[in-house]
């Protein structure tokens, strides 16, 4: 070190201000977003916008009531399919951690994580919608429910292997047969840390666009049917905000609005629930 | 007659946990089955396009559905430029909230506020990213474009690729953190006791120990950029021709997917679409397996 001591404390401090202008400047566009979102959005919503149905080009008002209905059927079948599953696959995972299916099966949750969304959106119109011949709300769930797999997994394997071995031990010796053992001890014991991977997993998939465009299609009237082609919040915004209409433009801005604060909601709630429910043996 | 009942019983106890146990283990093999078959099914769907064009689909420049002439290198030049400028972006920035969050306030409020502004970043959807760039990126970039005397489209490379780069930050930033969170103190320590300045730890003990863990980082996001749909489809203006600069419009493999799959009448066109989707996911899976193979190595 022959550099004078001044010289590098005067480097040690430029780099310190270097690294907090970087995390000022990639936090500007966070505020931006949410700023422009919350503008736009807030002159669009009243309750006619969440009760109406969209109106044709030319008209004012509109609502955008068959994707608040429809997001919500298609991750409500989602979650329904993706859960079951995610949290057996889980509970395995804890249980058999030195197996060779385990060891494949960790691999292939790890690749499935990783795959675009447009690729799931492809396999699902493949395998559930050409074989029908029609999109359905059905289809796009099963796609979600193939993203949300891979956070609720990994949420309950990770949760349930943090439960302390003597709980396991304490049941089995009481005679409590092994199944019950995990379904009444070890799963209730890890509960907080299974419901935070589903929140997490629908925050995730809640705005999720590409998965749906071949599935569940859209639609433009309100649809409680899981066969038919359904409209979502995702979908409109994309429809809407690549449309050369600013009516159209208006309500997307509006659907923006109401999916960011879903969003923020269930991320709040992942909060609260790491803070409150916090599994501490 | 007690002893029978309870032989019922445990023969009943039996079932439920053979029932239980062989539950687990298929639900695990379904996961393996589901993922071959998701292989497999985009394997067997391009295989027409795969026959038909041979390796030309790799190179040939021209896609072009009325014709029915399909080559993807229009679409993996965008995918390859919109990713690497977006990783060229997002880095200094990744690393800068890695070395905020990991060393300089690991913990404390201010950090807690940017760490959750980071995942609230994380979470706002592709597609609101794009709306949002189409009416506050794409005029700055149609002014700077204007100023060079290039045709101002607004949308190109360049856009897609900055709203593509504050996509993958926060993904990045987080493992670039949990490596900087892992360099062992006494490493630290000793720097500093030879009289280390805090830069100096970070420039010659920090950065060489967590220099595989970065590479991962920025690997895993790339991985992520690469198969990034629809704020890029937005706004890369949705051409088919290579694109010859950061101006140029375009398309990615991700977007042209997104734009004509429900258009794709012919057979071979739609097998087309799906090979592109095959080489995706082939791309995206290794490198997703080489990220994650440093990372655990570099956990343990």
């Amino acid at each position: 070190m022959r550099e004078g001591i001044r010289y590098r404390e005067f480097k040690n401090l430029a780099f310190r201000i270097l690294v907090i202008l970087v995390v000022t400047i990639s936090v500007a566009p966070l505020i931006a977003i949410l700023v422009y979102i919350f503008k736009q959005g807030i002159s669009v919503i009243n309750w006619g916008f969440l009760v109406h149905l969209p109106k044709p080009v030319g008209e004012t008002g509109g609502g955008i009531l068959n994707a608040v209905i429809g997001s919500f059927l298609i991750i409500a079948v989602a979650a329904l399919i993706a859960i079951p599953v995610g949290v057996t696959v889980g509970v395995y995972f804890s249980e058999q951690s030195k197996t060779g299916i385990f060891r494949t099966a960790h691999l292939a949750v790890d690749i499935l994580q990783g795959i675009p969304s447009i690729v799931i959106g492809i396999i699902i119109y493949v395998w559930f919608v050409k074989p029908f011949g029609k999109f359905s709300a059905l289809s796009g769930s099963i796609a979600l429910a193939l993203m949300m797999l891979p956070s609720i997994i990994k949420s309950t394997e990770e949760t349930l292997k943090l439960v302390p071995l003597s709980l396991k031990e304490a049941s089995l010796a009481l005679g409590v047969p092994y199944y019950k053992t995990i379904i009444s001890v070890i799963i209730p014991a890890g509960l907080s840390g299974i419901l935070n991977g589903i929140i997490l997993g629908i925050a995730r998939v809640s705005g999720e666009t590409a998965p749906l465009l071949f599935t569940a299609f859209g639609n433009p009237f309100v649809n409680f049917n899981i066969l038919k082609p359904t409209a979502s919040l995702p979908l409109i915004i994309f429809n809407y905000a690549t449309s050369p209409y600013d009516e159209w433009h208006k309500l997307a801005w509006g659907a923006s609005f109401i999916l960011v604060v879903v969003i923020l909601v269930l991320n709040i709630l992942t909060k609260i629930a790491e803070k409150k429910w916090k599994v501490q043996f | 007659m007690a002893h029978v009942s309870s032989g019922t019983y445990l023969k009943k106890l039996h079932l439920k946990e053979f029932v239980f146990h062989k539950t687990l283990t298929l639900s695990a093999l379904l996961i393996i089955v589901l993922l071959l078959g998701i292989f497999l099914t985009l394997l067997v769907s391009s295989f027409p396009s795969i026959k038909a064009l041979g390796v030309k689909f790799i190179y040939n420049k021209v896609w072009d559905p009325v014709t029915d002439e399909y080559g993807a290198l229009p679409f993996m030049t965008g995918t390859l430029m919109t990713s690497a400028l977006a990783i060229v972006i997002s880095t200094p920035f990744a690393i800068g909230i890695g070395l905020f969050l990991g060393e300089y306030y690991p913990r404390g409020w201010i950090s807690g506020i940017i760490k959750n502004a980071i995942e609230l970043l994380a979470g706002i959807p592709s597609v609101i990213l794009g709306f949002w760039g189409m009416f506050t990126i794409v005029p700055i970039i149609r002014t700077i474009e204007m100023k060079l005397g290039v045709t101002p489209y607004g949308v190109g490379i360049l856009t897609a690729s900055i709203i593509l780069s504050i996509m993958i930050i926060p993904f990045s930033a987080s493992l670039i953190r949990l490596v900087i969170s892992m360099v062992p103190l006494h490493l630290k320590e000793a720097a500093y006791s030879l009289g280390a300045t805090r830069f100096e730890v970070i420039r010659y003990v920090i950065i060489p120990y967590v220099k595989s863990g970065l590479s991962a980082g920025i690997l895993l996001a790339l991985g992520r950029a690469l198969g990034e749909t629809m704020a890029v489809t937005m706004l890369i203006g949705n051409t088919q021709i290579i694109p010859k600069g950061l101006f140029s419009t375009g398309n990615t493999m991700a977007s042209v997917i997104a734009n004509e799959f429900t258009e794709a009448t012919g057979n071979l066109y739609f097998s087309a679409l799906i090979e592109i989707g095959l080489v995706l996911f082939v791309v995206t899976t290794i490198i997703n397996m080489i990220g994650v193979r440093i990372i655990k190595r570099f956990e343990s």
